[in-house]
This record gives structure tokens, C-alpha cells and sequence, in this order.
């Protein structure tokens, strides 16, 4: 499978692929430091930033479709942007298939939550704020997969992430939003740190962060600094993409206004760990143990996200485990390596649609409900709002994986693709993914019934539920219509011939079970997950929290992960900085306190012999006359050497 | 009776320091000849007339390299350089003797001989203008530093020290107020200065036995003679470096710095502080790089000792100071000792590096004597430093001009205390001698606390009632005062004129 990895120069068209990155900046920028003046119109420009790259994105995206099948790529060298000894770094970027489709899920899910925030935000005093921001996201996130080396990925994932701690603390005067900002910032350290590590580590053994530097160095290094690097690597992208063990944020991330848990933490930044393995494939095939260890992580991290899912009652927290649980699935598909990777990357298209369709939905009943999030206080939604109850129908079809909507189409190929790894794993891995699909039903279902059908179970103030403005649901039905075709149109359209020159050739082993086995095993799981589910709620439910057994208890408390940071980390961690900060005062602080008590002490002493007698201070000169004649004349007669 | 062969002279590069030897003279005449009511204008007038014409005729020397007057005068790059120095730093020094304004009649006192506390004293203490003698003694001090560090035979070296201390003694003598103090510090250095030259002569004397001849270039041609008496040449090494070493201020030959600067009229202390510090230096430098070139491994452990001690001496003490010239005293003991780690990195960059040195340190001194001038009551300057408690609040500029001064001596960067004690350093730990910079760093530790405390009093503290006002400056202290602040600003951010010009001149003829 040696082949080697050259990018061709932009030309024509494409050399413009920085405006890409430079309008929803320039526009960033502009709404960040106009001040009030700006609010009037400043979330117009939000939207138009977004908007204008979407079109340049989709123009760049014909012309390199126009480009022969073998060169389609683009690399753009700007500046130098770091030269320090043997380390060069250009600010250069890189238009090819993957960072292409990347481009067009960005900006186009971008430009249709932006659109949506503009009905969202309209009563908050902080919106050109938020809009600032959003569109600060969207440079970074693009800066992300545009970079042409590692080191302009890691600047635009730390972008991303200042961006990300920036909207989930955007109403910073709430303690749980700012303590939830805080968490995500402090565990996506853990991950960018690996990040950072794997960097250095590239560059201390290949001497270049240039992908393809890297990517044809890769077969030079030895299996286990392979592996080293890969761990590190996949370390960053389980922080940023909310992947076992560093999965604990992203539901916390949900107490940010809706259009960001929509854009960021469901259909774009989450999955920038997914882009970071797929786009390393040269460096995650190159590894057996690595493999396993990816496709570990997804599995555990896949039905961890679907067991916490179906015991919680806020419709966002719901959504966001069900985000953790779908990308575990992405992480499978990397994982298997080969053409799994085009499967893991049109999962993640289509979930970029049908979440972030669900996510907005669910800030639409919220609109309507006064911000109420628990599901046990909804119910019967569906007569008050009805483009909310169809667009978000549509997404739960999807989600679950009913043929022929999105979901189908995506997810069905990743469950296949896992039995198909050759050996006894492929037993494991494969109905890991089935019963993951069951669970997604079940709680998914869980979700819509109690949410818009079922009895009313309102609290008292709500009288009368609303339909939100035409700017909020017109990005539902654009949104739903995506999550209905996305998964069909990939998968039937050559998506995998279309990303082959980056993910490259797999080897393809015999399924342990027959495809049509396993597809049918597939629907026939959801649709029983989904009738358990309907059965049970139908009726709708208590309308508080009913003490349950040891399962949904531990579910409830997110599997006692919280605790166990608690107990591992953050305990022993206050101790550590405790005794730190005890050694400080006591040890280095009595130190220097007692060197300058010394100093005084003997400056003290030494000031009484200046006592201000001539006769002194004449028979201390010729003691020291005395010391250095004698001095002297010691090294000269050798007493001295 | 043979013939006697005159030396050939060359007057032209001579000519800055008969400049300042005939000025002097004519300063003595105008003192016998011209009315009291106009001294004060003429000789001032004289005295800039005669600096200016010396520092023309030191640029127009720029490229001479030469010994002449018999071989007891060298002009080099380091003789001229330390000259145009020299003439710089003491046109400042001469702003602040001859300010009137702050005070009536001037910092000095119009008779000296009058007892101290007598009815007369205490009339001409009230409003008789001040002694005009101070101009052509200054004027013959700073002939005498020039000759110092040009002199090229070890005689004419002790002439110029003598030349330019005696004047030096009777300054100190000559405050108008606290004349008691003054006049006890006058006499303490002229003690212990007579005592120094002592040492210092005596020390000739044993380098004539060893060598033969008192000439810089044959006591290096006689270091190379294995067969001579060395102990002769160790002993008067020794003994002429102790002369030199009184006059830098250097540990334990310091003593008499914290009373004779505490003592003598601020103006006068400036002088001493920047000028006789680049003097005693620049004479320091010709010996032992001139003739004792050829011991340089003896002498470098033993004077090493001596600057770690003077380094260690000034900061320690000046910890525990509460009189503000005391401190300062002490401070430029402690940069006495920086300035000798450059010395003894004995190499062209230590060379350089001590003559940047002395300039930078130069300014930022009698910046920082200025602006002591200026904090006063009626009893005159209030030199205890609990007097400057909340300064700042009173006088934030002048506050501010001190704090930036202070911040220069302990070595902060974008002033010239850190660019200078960076090329010294530097220069050592080029030379082998990472010990002295260790202890260099560790002195400047200790005395950045007192500076600090200074910063800390004057803006952080309640001004309390006993807090003095500053007086509005006169034009000439205005003047040395933005000098001093803007060469120390100037050096620390863009040194690299002056060490280019301290390059090139850092070649000694021989």
C-alpha cells in the first residue's frame, strides 16, 4: 500500500481558497470590535460571512471536481509563519476532497444555524456578540481542515476551542454555564496536550509538520513510535470530539444557546477528531494495535453514549449523549481503516444534518416552552408546532436508521464494516454496533414520544405553546430535507471514489455474516428498540425522576464517570496544589525570608564598622593593604596556586 | 654638560587638557581681578567655554594614536574616549555647582575660613551668594582627570592623581549648610586620600627597582624578564593597585565613600561619583593593561576577590541605609565592583564594556544627586530617605524621574544600567570569569531591594507631614536633569552607538 502522498499547487479558481478562512474572520473581527454601532445590522453580516463562504466553498468544491481524478488538490503556501532553527512552518493551506466536503458541511449547516440564531437571539441584549463569536467558530473551524500541516490544525483546533469555551459560557452570569465553559476548556487541555505532544513528536523524528512530509515519512518510523504517535494523537481527538475517557464535556458544552450546541457541539467541532484520524490514515493504518485501540474506543464510547442517553430528562443532554454515542460510531469506522474511512466520513455528513436539524428542533420547542428542557414536562408538542414535530420526525427516522433516510445509509455500511474485520473481533466490534443501534432507537424514540406526543404535562405557567418565527423553522425544513437524502445521495454518489485519493485503498475482508443478515438484523433492532419505546411512553411518564435499579441509576449519574474524575483527578489534584501552595509559604517563601533576614542581619552588623573614625577606617585600609600585598606575593612564592 | 634633547611635543593632542589647565589658571585671575557681583557669570561662562573647547579638540584628536611629551603622555582610543567622557559627564557635574536658583547664593559657602556657628556664619548662611573658587578648582580637577587617563609614565600618573585630588578635597570642604559635616568629610579624604597616595607612590618606587624606569612600555618590557625581582614587581603592583582601588571606591578600601558623599555639597558628590569613578578607572585600565599585561593571570584572582568583596560589601550595607546620599554611596560602591568584573575580563569586550559602563552609570548618577538637590526644606536638602514617603503623590514627575533612575541601578531592561551590566557580564563570562558574574548577579539581587524600597516609599506611601517639597528646578539642574534621564532611557534602548564608538576605541598604544 506504499504510495506517496504530493499535493498539487492551487491555480486558477482555487488559489482564492483563503478568503475562505478571511471573510468570517474580517467579519469576526468587525462585529467583536465595532462595539454597539454595530447591532443593528451585525447579525446580517454574521450570516452573510457564513453564507459567502458556503458559495466561494461550493465553487472551489466544482473546480477541483473538475480537476483530473488523480490531481485533485490544492496547496496554497501564504507566509512564513514560524522559522525557528530547523523548524519551518508555512501558513499554508490545503484544498482536496476531504477538507472540501469538510468546507461544504461547515459553511453550509453553518450558514443554515446562523440563519436560525438570527430568530433565536432576537431578545438577547448579547447578540453581535454571539454573532462575533459564531463567526470567529467558523474561521477556525475552517482553518482546522484547511491547514496544509499539523501545526495549522492545532492553530485552528485551539480556535475552535477558544471559541467553543467562549459560547458555552456566552451567558457567563449563570454559574452552571460558566462552570460548564470551564470544564470543557480544562478536558479539551488534556486532549490538546496530547495534540501538542504528537505534534513534537513529528517533528523530532521527521523533522517536518507538513502532512505530506509526515505521511510518506510514516513507513520510515518504527511500529512503536507509530504507535506512540497515533495515541497521541487519537488522544487529542477523543478530547476534542468527546470520545472515551474525555467524553465528559461535550453534554455539559449544552448549556450554551442552542445554535451552538446545533453548530459546534453536534455537527462540526465535535467531529474535528474524526477529521484529525482520517485525515492521519497514513499514520493510523500503519499500525495494527493502534487500529484496535481506535475502533476500542469508539465501541466502549458508542454504547456508553446510548446507555446515559436513554436515562436522562433534558432534551439537549439527551441530544448531546446521542452526539457522543454517534461519533463513537465515526471512530469505528476510522478505526477499521481502509473504506471504512469514506463510511465514517459520510456518517458524519449526514449527522451533521439530522443532529443539528434535532438540535435546532429542540431549541424551537424550547422557544415555545420558556426555555422548560426536561422531556417529562413536555408531551402532546405536536398539535402546537407542527413544522418543528415534521422536520424533527424526519431527524429521529434518520437517526435510528429506518431505509431510506440518512441514517440508513450511513451508519448500516459502518455495522457491516465492522464484522468485517477478519477475525474473532469483528464478533465483538459488529454486535457492539447492533446493539447500539437498538439503544439509539430506544432512546431517540424515548425523546420524540415524551416530546410531541403523549399527555400535556406543562407546568403551570405555560398556557398555550407557540410555533417559532418563519427564520427559525425555514432552516428546519431545509435541515430535514437533508437529513432524509444526505445519506442516500453519498452513498449512492461515489463519495468513496471521491475521497479515495486521500483515504486511500483498503483491504477488504469477508463479512463473518452475509450483508443482507446483517442489514435486516440492523432495521429489525431499531424498530423493536423503537416499539419498546413507544409501548412504554406512549402513556407519557412520571413527572419527576422515579427511584430505578442499579442500571438507570448508574446512567443517571453518566455512569459514575463524573466520579470517578472527581475521585481520581480532581480530589488528588486540590491535594497536590494544596501542598504546593504549603510548600511555598513554608519551604521557598521561609527561604527567601530568611536569606533577606540574613542579609539585613549581617548589613546590620557590618554598618557598626563604619563607626566614622579616620583612625578605623586607616587601619582597615591597611588590613586590606596588608591582605592584598600579602595575597599577592603568596601566589608569586607559590603559596598560592 | 651633555645636550639635553627636548622631547618632540605635540600640542594638538595635548590640547584638551591645556584647555582646561589655562582656563583653570585664568579662572584664579578673574578671581584677583574682576569685581565680586560678576564673578559668578564669568566664571561659569569660562568654565562651559573651556569644556566645550576641550571636547572640540578631543573630536578633532578622534583618530590620534600616539605617545608623546617624552613618552610621559599616551593619546589612544581609551585615553580619548574616557577624555570626551570626562568633559561630558563633568559639563552635567558643572550644571549642578553652578545652579543658583534652588538655593540663594548657590550650594556653597561664601567663606570658608569663617567658624562654623559664629554670628558671621550665620549671616553669610542667610543670603551672601557662594565661594566662585569652585569653578577653576573643578576646571583644575578635571585637567587633572584628563591627564590621569592619558599619563603614560607611572610619575606623571601620580602628578594628575594629586593634580585633581587636592581641588577634590577642598570641594568637599565647602557646603553651605551642615558645614561641620562637610568640612569632617573634606578632612577624612584628604587623610585617607594622602594615605592612599602613599601606598601608591611607595609602589612606584618598588616598580623603579624592579624595572628601572617609571615608563608604562618598560615595566611591560621588564615583565617579561624572568630574571628580575618579583617580588619587587608583586609588591608594587600590589601597592599601586591599592592607590587606584581607593580612588574607584573599592572594597576594603571603600571606607571613606559613604561619609566624604553624605558630607560634601551634592553638586560635588555628583562630580565625584561619575567623574573620579571614570578617572580612577581609566588609570586602573592603562596599568593593567599597559604595563602589567604580562602577570595578568597573578593579578586577576586577587582583584577578582576584591570586586566579589566590594560587590558583596556595597549591597549588603546599603540594605540597612535610611540616608539617601549614604545610600547612594553605597550603590556606587557596588557598581565600582561591576565596573571591575569588566576590568578583569581582560579582553577587548571587558574594555568596551567597562567604558560604556562608566558613561551609563555616569548620567544615571548625577541624575539621580540632581534630584536630591531638589527634595528640601528649610534646614536644606532632606536626605533621610523616611522624608521621601510619599513623594510621589507630591511631585509624581520628579517621583518619577528618581523611580526610573533607581529602576537603571538595579539593572532593569530598557535602561542603560541593564544594557551596561549586560556588556560587562557578558564580556567576563567570555573571559573565564562566570565566578565574578555569579556573585555580580547575586549583589545586584541584594541591592535591587533598597532601590526598590526607595520606588515603594516614595508612591506607595501617605506622604506624611514631615514630607519636604521639591523645588522647581533652575534651567542649568533642568538641563543635567534631562541629560542624565535621557541618556540613561537612550542607553538602555538603543545602546548600540556608544558601544560601537567604545569598540573602536578600545586599543591602548604602547
Amino acid at each position: 500500500m506504499e504510495q506517496t502522498v504530493e499535493y498539487a499547487h492551487a491555480t486558477g479558481a482555487l488559489s482564492g481558497i483563503w478568503l475562505l478562512v478571511a471573510i468570517p474572520l474580517a467579519s469576526a473581527a468587525i462585529l467583536l470590535l465595532s462595539g454597539k454601532r454595530a447591532d443593528k445590522w451585525g447579525h446580517w453580516l454574521g450570516v452573510f460571512a457564513v453564507a459567502a463562504s458556503f458559495v466561494l466553498g461550493l465553487i472551489f468544491f466544482f473546480s477541483l471536481r473538475g480537476l483530473d481524478a488523480g490531481a485533485r488538490s490544492a496547496q496554497q503556501s501564504l507566509w512564513d509563519f514560524i522559522t525557528v532553527g530547523g523548524l519551518h512552518v508555512d501558513f499554508g493551506l490545503l484544498f482536496d476532497p476531504l477538507s472540501g466536503v469538510f468546507v461544504l458541511l461547515i459553511t453550509g449547516v453553518g450558514s443554515l444555524i446562523h440563519l436560525y440564531a438570527v430568530g433565536y437571539m432576537q431578545h438577547d441584549p448579547g447578540r453581535r456578540k454571539f454573532f462575533g463569536y459564531f463567526n470567529l467558530f467558523v474561521a477556525a473551524m475552517l482553518l482546522l481542515v484547511l491547514g496544509n500541516n499539523y501545526v495549522m490544525l492545532y492553530f485552528g483546533w485551539e480556535g475552535v476551542g477558544l471559541a467553543s469555551y467562549l459560547l458555552i459560557s456566552f451567558w457567563y452570569n449563570r454559574p452552571s454555564a460558566a462552570t460548564a465553559g470551564k470544564k470543557a476548556f480544562l478536558m479539551n487541555r488534556v486532549g490538546d496536550a496530547g495534540l501538542a505532544v504528537g505534534i513534537f513528536l513529528m517533528f523530532a523524528t521527521l523533522g517536518s509538520t507538513q502532512y505530506s512530509d509526515v505521511f510518506n515519512g510514516v513507513s520510515s518510523l518504527s511500529s512503536t513510535t507509530v504507535l506512540i504517535m497515533g495515541i497521541l494523537l487519537l488522544l487529542g481527538a477523543a478530547g476534542k470530539s468527546g470520545q472515551f475517557p474525555l467524553q465528559a464535556w461535550l453534554p455539559d458544552a449544552m448549556e450554551g444557546p442552542t445554535p451552538v450546541s446545533a453548530l459546534i457541539h453536534a455537527a462540526t467541532m465535535v467531529t474535528a477528531g474524526v477529521y484529525l484520524i482520517a485525515r492521519s490514515n497514513a499514520i493510523f493504518s500503519a499500525n495494527h494495535t493502534l487500529q484496535l485501540i481506535v475502533v476500542s474506543v469508539g465501541a466502549v464510547t458508542l454504547l456508553m453514549g446510548c446507555i446515559i442517553g436513554a436515562a436522562k430528562d433534558d432534551i439537549k443532554r439527551v441530544l448531546a449523549w446521542s452526539t457522543v454515542s454517534q461519533i463513537g460510531y465515526m471512530f469505528l469506522g476510522v478505526g477499521l481503516g481502509g473504506g471504512a474511512y469514506a463510511l465514517a466520513i459520510i456518517h458524519l455528513l449526514a449527522h451533521g444534518f439530522f443532529k443539528a436539524n434535532m438540535f435546532l428542533g429542540a431549541g424551537s420547542v424550547m422557544h415555545g416552552m420558556h426555555d422548560q428542557v426536561d422531556i417529562r414536562r413536555f408531551g402532546g408538542l405536536r398539535k402546537y408546532m407542527k413544522w418543528t414535530w415534521l422536520t424533527f420526525m424526519m431527524g429521529w427516522l434518520a437517526i435510528i436508521g429506518i431505509p431510506p433516510l440518512s441514517g440508513f445509509f450511513s451508519k448500516d455500511p459502518i455495522i457491516e464494516a465492522a464484522f468485517e474485520r477478519g477475525d474473532w473481533t469483528s464478533w465483538l466490534f459488529g454486535w457492539a454496533a447492533l446493539i447500539g443501534a437498538g439503544l439509539t432507537a430506544f432512546y431517540m424514540t424515548r425523546l420524540f414520544v415524551l416530546t410531541f406526543h403523549g399527555p400535556e404535562r406543562y407546568t403551570d405557567d405555560i398556557k398555550h405553546p407557540h410555533e417559532s418565527p418563519p427564520v427559525m423553522y425555514i432552516p428546519l425544513v431545509l435541515l430535514a430535507i437533508g437529513s432524509i437524502v444526505a445519506g442516500g445521495l453519498l452513498h449512492y454518489g461515489g463519495f468513496q471514489d471521491w475521497l479515495r485519493p486521500v483515504t486511500g485503498e483498503g483491504v477488504e475482508h469477508d463479512p463473518v455474516m452475509a450483508a443482507w443478515l446483517i442489514s435486516t438484523l440492523g432495521v429489525v433492532f431499531a424498530v423493536v428498540g423503537a416499539l419498546i419505546a413507544i409501548a412504554l411512553f406512549r402513556k407519557g411518564t412520571a413527572l419527576e425522576p422515579q427511584p430505578a435499579g442499579a442500571v438507570v441509576t448508574a446512567a443517571r449519574k453518566n455512569l459514575y464517570t463524573d466520579a470517578f474524575n472527581e475521585g481520581v483527578f480532581e480530589r488528588p489534584g486540590i491535594y497536590l496544589t494544596r501542598a504546593l501552595v504549603y510548600l511555598d509559604n513554608k519551604g521557598i517563601d521561609g527561604l527567601v525570608n530568611g536569606v533577606a533576614a540574613g542579609v539585613g542581619g549581617s548589613s546590620g552588623r557590618l554598618r557598626r564598622l563604619q563607626t566614622g573614625f579616620v583612625r578605623s577606617y586607616a587601619l582597615s585600609m591597611l588590613t586590606g593593604a596588608v591582605i592584598v600585598v600579602g595575597a599577592f606575593l603568596a601566589i608569586q612564592l607559590g603559596w598560592i596556586q | 654638560m651633555p645636550d639635553l634633547q627636548l622631547p618632540a611635543i605635540d600640542y594638538s593632542a595635548l590640547a584638551p587638557m591645556l584647555i582646561l589647565f589655562g582656563a583653570a589658571c585664568a579662572g584664579v585671575l578673574v578671581e584677583a581681578l574682576t569685581p565680586r557681583q560678576s564673578r559668578h557669570r564669568i566664571q561659569l561662562g569660562l568654565s562651559f567655554l573651556a569644556l566645550i573647547a576641550a571636547f572640540v579638540m578631543v573630536l578633532v584628536n578622534y583618530d590620534t594614536r600616539k605617545i608623546t611629551i617624552g613618552g610621559a603622555v599616551a593619546v589612544d582610543g581609551p585615553a580619548l574616549f574616557l577624555q570626551g567622557s570626562l568633559l561630558v559627564l563633568g559639563a552635567v557635574s558643572l550644571m549642578l555647582i553652578g545652579e543658583r536658583s534652588i538655593e540663594k547664593g548657590g550650594a556653597f559657602v561664601s567663606q570658608a575660613a569663617v567658624t562654623v556657628g559664629s554670628e558671621r556664619d550665620l549671616r553669610q548662611a542667610g543670603d551672601q551668594p557662594g565661594a566662585t573658587e569652585v569653578y577653576p578648582l573643578t576646571l583644575f580637577a578635571l585637567g587633572g582627570m584628563l591627564l590621569f587617563v592619558s599619563a603614560n609614565d607611572l610619575l606623571t600618573m601620580f602628578v594628575a592623581l594629586e593634580v585633581f585630588s587636592l581641588p577634590l578635597y577642598l570641594l568637599c570642604a565647602l557646603a553651605r549648610r551642615r558645614r561641620l559635616l562637610s568640612q569632617e568629610a573634606a578632612l577624612k579624604y584628604f587623610l585617607l586620600g594622602s594615605y592612599a597616595s602613599a601606598f601608591f607612590l611607595f609602589g612606584i618606587a618598588l616598580i623603579y627597582g624592579f624595572s628601572g624606569s617609571i615608563s608604562l612600555n618598560a615595566v611591560h618590557a621588564a615583565v617579561a624578564d624572568p630574571q628580575r625581582s618579583q617580588v619587587l614587581l608583586y609588591g608594587g603592583l600590589a601597592l599601586i593597585a591599592i592607590g587606584l582601588l581607593f580612588k574607584s571606591a573599592l572594597a576594603p578600601f571603600h571606607v571613606w565613600t559613604p561619609d566624604v558623599y553624605q558630607g560634601a555639597p551634592t553638586p560635588i558628590t555628583a562630580l565625584m561619583a561619575a567623574c573620579t569613578k571614570v578617572a580612577a578607572f581609566g588609570a586602573l585600565l592603562r596599568i593593567l593593561y599597559v604595563a602589567f599585561e604580562g602577570v595578568r593571570w597573578d593579578f586577576q584572582p586577587v582583584l577578582g576577590a576584591v570586586a566579589v568583596l566590594t560587590m558583596l560589601v556595597g549591597g549588603i550595607l546599603a540594605v540597612t541605609q535610611t540616608d539617601m546620599k549614604r545610600l547612594l554611596a553605597y550603590s556606587s560602591i557596588a557598581n565600582a565592583g561591576y565596573v571591575m568584573v569588566g576590568v578583569l575580563a581582560l579582553n577587548s569586550d571587558g574594555l568596551s564594556g567597562t567604558m560604556f559602563y562608566l558613561v551609563a552609570y555616569g548620567f544615571s548618577v548625577l541624575a539621580a544627586f540632581g534630584i536630591v538637590t531638589l527634595v528640601r526644606d528649610a534646614d536644606g536638602e532632606a536626605t533621610h530617605l523616611s522624608r521621601w514617603a510619599g513623594l510621589g503623590r507630591k511631585s509624581p514627575l520628579f517621583a518619577g524621574a528618581f523611580t526610573f533612575v533607581m529602576l537603571a541601578f538595579a539593572g532593569i531592561p530598557l535602561t542603560s544600567g541593564f544594557t551596561a551590566k549586560f556588556a560587562v557580564f557578558g564580556a567576563a563570562v567570555e573571559g573565564g570569569q562566570t565566578w565574578l558574574v555569579i556573585f555580580g548577579v547575586i549583589s545586584s539581587m541584594l541591592i535591587a531591594f533598597p532601590y526598590l524600597r526607595v520606588v515603594v516609599l516614595m508612591w506607595l506611601s501617605q506622604p506624611g507631614e514631615s514630607t519636604p517639597t521639591v523645588s522647581i528646578p533652575g534651567f542649568m539642574t533642568s538641563a543635567a536633569l534631562t541629560i542624565g534621564v535621557v541618556a540613561t532611557l537612550a542607553l538602555g534602548v538603543v545602546p548600540a552607538p556608544l558601544i560601537d564608538l567604545t569598540r573602536d576605541a578600545s586599543t591602548f598604544v604602547r
